[in-house]
């Protein structure tokens, strides 16, 4: 063997072992998280953390469930506005659309989506909180659900766009108009994939802390309305963590280990959905 | 089905431009449809070429050619599918029973020219609601399982699946699923029923149930078939039209066609010497 050949052996092996160890890093991560989190929030994680209210500083125990609750009623709203727009909208740019609008739609959604999130904060307290002079899991809510429009949107196109033609000429062949066809044969076909995209968008923004702090701002007590400040699992962390008290950091390695885990949940079962099988076979 | 009478057809059935045609052989009141001086684009490239033809009622017409001849792009004029194609624009006139298809209504229209693809393309839907599928958009006074049973019967699919109505349609052989989709297509009640080379993705068998399946649905409908078997033409067509890039060669009852063609052309692709 010539030594020109042993170098490119040797230049080979060692990118590939890089490229493995890369991988290796990026996967290392997330369990480094969840380990460190397990450790530091799982002693905390017990019956009274998903039932209790937070206790006042310096005494023991308490726990976030009007947090919980806040987060549920927050993605529950945000999902109210934010799916119903992007499904619609996805809807009319894979099917109704020209070629440029669609382009400038789907542009405009694409920089939505990269809005940062602090921005969506501002802009829902803008226009939701100083009007009503209140913070509100409305505003909060508002601020989530248009967040959730580029990803349902974009996502509810991709997978129209992936129903094969031919079921849509079939479907035509036999006299059915155009929104008859969406609605009876396309959308069906792809719901699946729909729902998976919904799901994420959900646990996309349901970590979200930002768009939160100055919209759904916090409360230590449940909230009274949905026109009033709420807590929220990611504003406590954040609340908590910063705070000087041993025993709330505590609190707040659990509660990022119970939004984690719902996450988690969240994104496995969209998984499954999608794994069950594509009721379309590819063609 | 639709009553037989037909209003006679004010079209001009002078052949115009191809070298031989029966149309004089097919009686202006056995006519279902009328195609003339029909001109085809996509953008600005024209894939068919001033084509003159007629459907006859009850029969079965055929059209071959090779690949890229257009039969199939014609095929889809006669019941507007060429309108999901964008840039797609067509020229000259279609009569259905006398009228004016490209002033119709489209829906209306597609209730009537029924449509079976080249591959099948049943619904992500069970066996029931895929055939129940265009009774339910169009209404209908009958009972929607009736009309199930009836459409799976003529397309001679009922007992193989009768026992099975509610499973997925994907469960069925490919050659089921082509016999499922006719029963979709004739669940409608269409006048026409095209065919576009429904069995070049099946098995023989399949092929040959399909094509017993044609010649008995002739009596109830009319149908028009491309396929670029010409013993399939031959086995199952009344009148066959052969097609070469985009023009219409010859138009002639089947047997003649294929026995003594008019056309050198026509004589060259029949026995083999290209396409």
């Amino acid at each position: 063997m010539n030594t020109r050949l042993r170098w490119r052996k040797l230049v080979s092996g060692f990118m590939l072992a890089m490229t493995g160890v890369c991988a290796f890093v990026a996967v290392a991560v997330l369990f480094f998280i969840l380990g460190y989190l397990i450790f530091n929030g799982g002693t905390s994680i017990n019956w009274d953390f998903f039932t209790k209210l937070p206790t006042p500083v310096g005494e023991v125990g308490g726990g976030m469930a009007n947090a919980i609750v806040g987060s549920a009623k927050l993605l529950l709203l945000a999902s109210l506005i934010g799916v119903p727009i992007g499904f619609f909208g996805g809807i009319y740019l894979a099917e109704f659309s020209g070629s440029k609008v669609a382009f400038v739609v789907r542009y405009a959604a694409d920089l939505l989506n990269g809005v940062p999130s602090i921005v969506i904060g501002i802009f829902a307290y803008t226009l939701v909180v100083l009007p009503f002079k209140h913070f509100s899991t409305i505003a909060g809510a508002f601020a989530l659900g248009l967040m959730m429009i580029p990803i349902t949107l974009r996502n509810t196109e991709e997978f129209l766009l992936g129903v094969p033609r031919a079921l849509r000429e079939a479907s035509m062949a036999l006299g059915a108009s155009k929104w008859t066809t969406i609605i009876r044969v396309i959308v069906p076909a792809a719901y699946r994939g729909i729902m998976t995209a919904i799901l994420l968008a959900l646990a996309r923004v349901a970590g979200e802390t930002a768009p939160l702090l100055f919209t759904a701002f916090g409360n230590r007590y449940w909230s009274p309305g949905w026109n009033q400040p709420t807590a929220s699992l990611p504003v406590m962390i954040y609340t908590y963590a910063i705070s000087p008290y041993e025993d709330w950091h505590r609190q707040a390695w659990a509660a990022g280990l119970v939004l984690l885990g719902l996450i988690l949940i969240v994104n496995i079962v969209a998984r499954v959905i999608l794994a069950r099988g594509v009721a379309v076979p590819r063609s | 089905m639709q009553a037989s009478a037909r209003p006679a057809l004010s079209v001009n059935l002078k052949p115009t431009g191809i070298a031989n045609t029966s149309r004089e052989t097919i009686a202006p009141s056995s006519m279902r449809m009328a195609i003339s001086k029909v001109n085809f684009f996509y953008g600005e490239k024209q894939t068919l070429f001033d084509i003159n033809m007629a459907i006859a009622t009850n029969r079965v017409t055929a059209l071959i050619g090779p690949s890229g001849c257009g039969k199939s792009t014609l095929l889809r004029t006669f019941n507007r599918m060429h309108e999901t194609v964008r840039n797609a624009r067509l020229e000259g006139e279609i009569l259905l029973d006398g009228q004016n298809i490209l002033s119709q209504d489209v829906t209306q229209l597609r209730r009537r020219v029924g449509m079976v693809f080249q591959r099948p393309n049943p619904f992500p839907k069970s066996i029931f609601e895929n055939v129940a599928y265009g009774p339910k958009i169009n209404g209908s006074n009958l009972p929607v399982a009736d009309i199930v049973e009836k459409s799976l019967r003529r397309a001679a699919l009922w007992d193989e699946v009768k026992d099975h109505l509610h499973k997925s349609a994907y469960e069925l052989s490919g050659g089921q699923q082509q016999r499922l989709c006719i029963a979709r297509g004739l669940a409608v009640e269409p006048e026409v029923l095209l065919l576009d080379e429904p069995c070049s993705a099946l098995d023989p068998i399949s092929t040959a149930k399909i094509e017993e399946l044609l010649v008995q649905l002739k009596d109830s409908c009319t149908i028009a078939i491309v396929t670029h078997n010409m013993q399939q033409a031959a086995r199952v067509s009344d009148y066959t039209a052969f097609l070469l890039v985009g023009q219409l060669v010859e138009f002639n009852p089947t047997p003649q066609l294929f026995t003594t063609p008019s056309d050198p052309r026509t004589e060259a692709y029949i026995t083999g010497r290209f396409g």
